[in-house]
């Protein structure tokens, strides 16, 4: 058994951590977190350069074609620095979307423009309040041309092009919906950025006014390449928590060695240590249901609906576990604007929410694991 | 990222699947299978004279404690053999639980500090289990605090004179042997006046009594010693060591590694996927689904956590500290899932027993065992404390007892 990443791709994530700790301090985040750029261009340009945001393309469509795998490690260095790119909406989304279900014109137009880090894609799925649901979305598709209202759409304001998920028939089955590729400079598309809990990745609404699209994947099968593509975001979104829910770990446990009350160091109290420990068990069971997770991305394997569940669930209670208690640890320090706390904390909460909340995924791992247990 | 043997690890498996399937007592198969919580009973057969007979059938053909040396009754398999041999025995290891103590702790010490040819003459029949040993640590004095204990041990002549008492000695009622800390010295720091010894348990003025737990059951004993004598050469490391021979105990205790814990999860999902409510079954209702879905992810988050020490045991490396949560996860996913599995049932969860309760009373028989899970072997705050000092670095508690000699220490409250 080797369950564990190769020396190859363990390389490549101390090369990525090198490359963000130099390019993505807190100091970075901070300058998009207060508004003086909506995304860190100059780090999107790096990313491509270091051939990052491609590496999960085949050379075919511009990419290194290294893998997903690949992909993973590099996802968990953006997770522990915070990056505040589009990342996650280009690369796990958009381009998982489109090596799906895209034609080979689309991939040709839109992958190697991903991997140059020329174009920024994103998903556009929700539309208000509510999990994913086929029966959530009004958005409407007539003959190729798209009318309705997208929120929140991940770095919306900022894209380049969206997948957009729209309804194509009104019959109460997943096959009303369809997948269709737009470019947001066209006619018709209005887009507006919008407040949210984690300002260093961006929110928008985006609006559809007889917008001209084309079909992206079969049409009717829109539902089920969708959850694949949220499958498999799913365990990359995952590492970019157990990322940032190390980081937190890290944090605490730095700040407990370094303060001192009552005559000694904070983490030598029990009570400091124990939460300390608690939070190191989250973000291990996390850890290692995210190795499953890439494991089954990686091949393709019939587990992957399952092990993403586990993995976002697993991922996204470790993050938030340990983002509130690094807060807890650092005590009034940790609420103020000054001390990054908050960044992780408010990333951890956003991070939760964007592929559908816990209880979407919940329902998700349990009706795959009857699946299997009834198979069996 | 695999889940494949090496070509050495296939053909080790094999071997032995092939021996297991042609010498496994089959019989037990399904009673082990079903075997809950705390100490397995067979319907048909005495579980102990069951387990002695497959020790001693896998001692023979040289499997019965693989990776110990050839001399004193292994084979030399390295780690990775070893978890793959626990994987392939299944459900016939939990026949080797009366075995664990001995194997797992009192064994290795007895290799790091006998004599050769003490060694010679007592491992080979605790490997085959024509002996049984148990481990005389804790005291009704020194819990999570070992070093606090109080069995004296005095020199007379080439002997030791042992007094005192130990308390949660799994195993001594059937044990042959065990190994003993004593306090050796009273006047100078806890740690220091400690000394191991090993004994026959037959020894005169040993005395062994069941204790009845808070279960109802008696899995652990109380042993009371007095005036036992013990010969010098059973000493295990100098007069005064005993805490670091001690360590080498309990070190290898952690290293076990591949064990499946318990966690409830699977037997809670198979009950939730049965169960009747009033509106469907119980799987199908949101506030079940999510309870399960966060336990299901803690199974599979220790489960994976186990697959990536195996891995590193397959590189020839020494697995991480991840490996430590084991039980601080289990032990309280035991009791949490069991108390749901009964909140489930309404006013009938307080039925037990195979005949009236719900799923022939294990969830009623899993809460009521597993507060001692999260006690035994180094409680949930101990081990939250190993996690915090070992792995994460922070500074080890404040010892207010560590520079006084131990009969200054106080020894009451109020």
């Amino acid at each position: 058994m080797n369950f564990d990443f190769s020396d190859d791709q363990k390389q490549l994530r101390d090369e990525a951590r090198r490359f963000l700790t130099e390019k993505c301090p807190p100091k970075a985040v901070r300058e998009v977190i207060d508004g003086k750029a909506t995304y860190d261009r100059e780090l999107w340009k790096g990313l491509a350069d270091m051939g990052f945001l491609g590496v999960a393309i085949p050379e075919a469509f511009g990419g290194s074609g290294a893998g997903h795998l690949e992909l993973c490690v590099i996802a968990e260095e953006m997770g522990r620095a915070l990056a505040p790119v589009p990342f996650s909406s280009t690369v796990y989304l958009a381009a998982e979307a489109l090596m799906l279900a895209g034609s080979d014109a689309q991939k040709q137009k839109w992958l190697p423009a991903i991997a140059s880090g020329a174009a920024v894609g994103t998903l556009a799925l929700f539309e208000g309040s509510g999990n994913p649901s086929p029966g959530a979305i009004k958005l409407t598709a007539s003959n190729g041309t798209l009318n309705g209202i997208k929120k929140p759409v991940p770095d919306g304001a900022v894209a380049d092009f969206a997948i957009v998920a729209a309804r194509t028939a009104s019959t109460g089955r997943e096959t009303d919906i369809s997948l269709f590729l737009v470019d947001l400079t066209s006619e018709g598309v209005e887009a507006k950025a919008l407040t949210n809990i984690d300002p260093s990745r961006g929110q928008a609404e985006i609006s559809f006014k007889n917008v001209k699209a084309e079909l992206l994947g079969p049409a009717n099968e829109g539902w089920s390449i969708l959850t694949r593509v949220l499958d498999r975001a799913a365990v990359l979104i995952a590492f970019e928590q157990v990322g940032g829910a190390d980081r937190a770990l890290e944090m605490g446990r730095d700040y407990a060695l370094d303060r001192i009350a009552f005559g000694r160091q904070i983490g030598s109290f029990q009570a400091v240590k124990h939460m300390l420990a608690d939070m190191y068990v989250s973000a291990t069971l996390a850890r290692s249901n995210c190795y499953y997770g890439a494991w089954a991305l990686s091949t393709n394997a019939s587990e992957l609906p399952e092990a993403a569940a586990a993995a976002r669930i697993s991922a996204t209670q470790a993050f938030q576990h340990c983002a509130k208690n690094n807060i807890q640890v650092h005590g009034g320090m940790g609420f103020t604007w000054e001390f990054d706390c908050h960044l992780y904390y408010r990333r951890s909460n956003a991070l939760a929410l964007g592929l559908g909340s816990l209880s979407y995924w919940e329902d998700a791992l349990i009706d795959r694991m009857r699946q299997r247990n009834a198979a069996a | 990222m695999n889940f494949d043997d090496t070509p050495q690890e296939a053909a080790f498996r094999a071997e032995a699947k092939a021996w297991i399937a042609a010498n496994a007592p089959k019989q037990y198969e399904d009673e082990l299978k079903k075997a809950s919580l705390g100490r397995i009973q067979l319907r048909s057969a005495n579980i102990l004279e069951v387990a002695k007979a497959w020790q001693k059938k896998k001692a023979d053909a040289g499997w019965a404690v693989p990776h110990w040396p050839k001399d004193y009754g292994g084979r030399r398999a390295s780690p990775i053999e070893r978890v793959i041999w626990q994987q392939e025995e299944g459900v016939f290891g939990k026949l080797g639980a009366l075995f664990i103590i001995g194997h797992g702790m009192c064994g290795p010490t007895m290799m790091a500090y006998a004599a050769e040819d003490q060694k010679r003459h007592y491992l080979p029949p605790l490997a085959s289990g024509e002996n049984i040993w148990c481990q005389l640590f804790s005291e009704p004095a020194g819990g999570s605090d070992v070093a606090g204990l109080r069995t004296r041990a005095e020199k007379d002549g080439a002997d030791w004179v042992i007094n005192g008492q130990k308390i949660w000695t799994s195993g001594a009622h059937y044990s042959d042997y065990g190994i003993l800390i004593t306090r050796t010295d009273p006047t100078v720091p806890k740690h220091k006046g400690l000394t191991m010894f090993f004994l026959d348990m037959k020894s005169p003025g040993v005395e062994v009594k069941p204790i009845k737990q808070a279960n109802g059951q008696a899995e652990f004993n109380e042993v009371y010693f007095t005036d036992v004598r013990i010969p010098d050469a059973q000493r295990l490391g100098a007069v005064g060591d005993g805490w670091n021979v001690s360590l080498t105990t309990l070190m290898n205790e952690r290293m076990a590694i591949g064990a499946n814990v318990a966690t409830g999860f699977p037997e809670l999902f198979e009950f939730c996927n049965n169960l009747m409510l009033e509106d469907g079954l119980a799987i199908d209702d949101r506030a079940v689904r999510s309870k399960l879905a966060s336990w299901a992810v803690r199974a599979s988050g220790l489960k994976y956590t186990s697959f990536r020490a195996i891995s590193a045991l397959s590189r020839g490396e020494r697995p991480g500290p991840e490996n430590s949560i084991g039980k601080l996860v289990a032990g309280a996913m035991l009791q949490d899932v069991a108390t749901y599995a009964l909140d489930l049932q309404g006013a009938a969860g307080v039925l037990s027993g195979p005949d009236d309760a719900e799923a022939a009373g294990k969830f009623q028989a899993m809460l009521l065992r597993s507060p001692a899970t999260r006690v035994e072997g180094g409680t949930d705050e101990i081990l939250r404390n190993i996690i915090a000092e070992r792995v994460l670095g922070l500074p080890g508690d404040i010892r207010v007892d560590k520079d006084v000699p131990f009969n200054k220490i106080p020894t009451k409250g109020r």
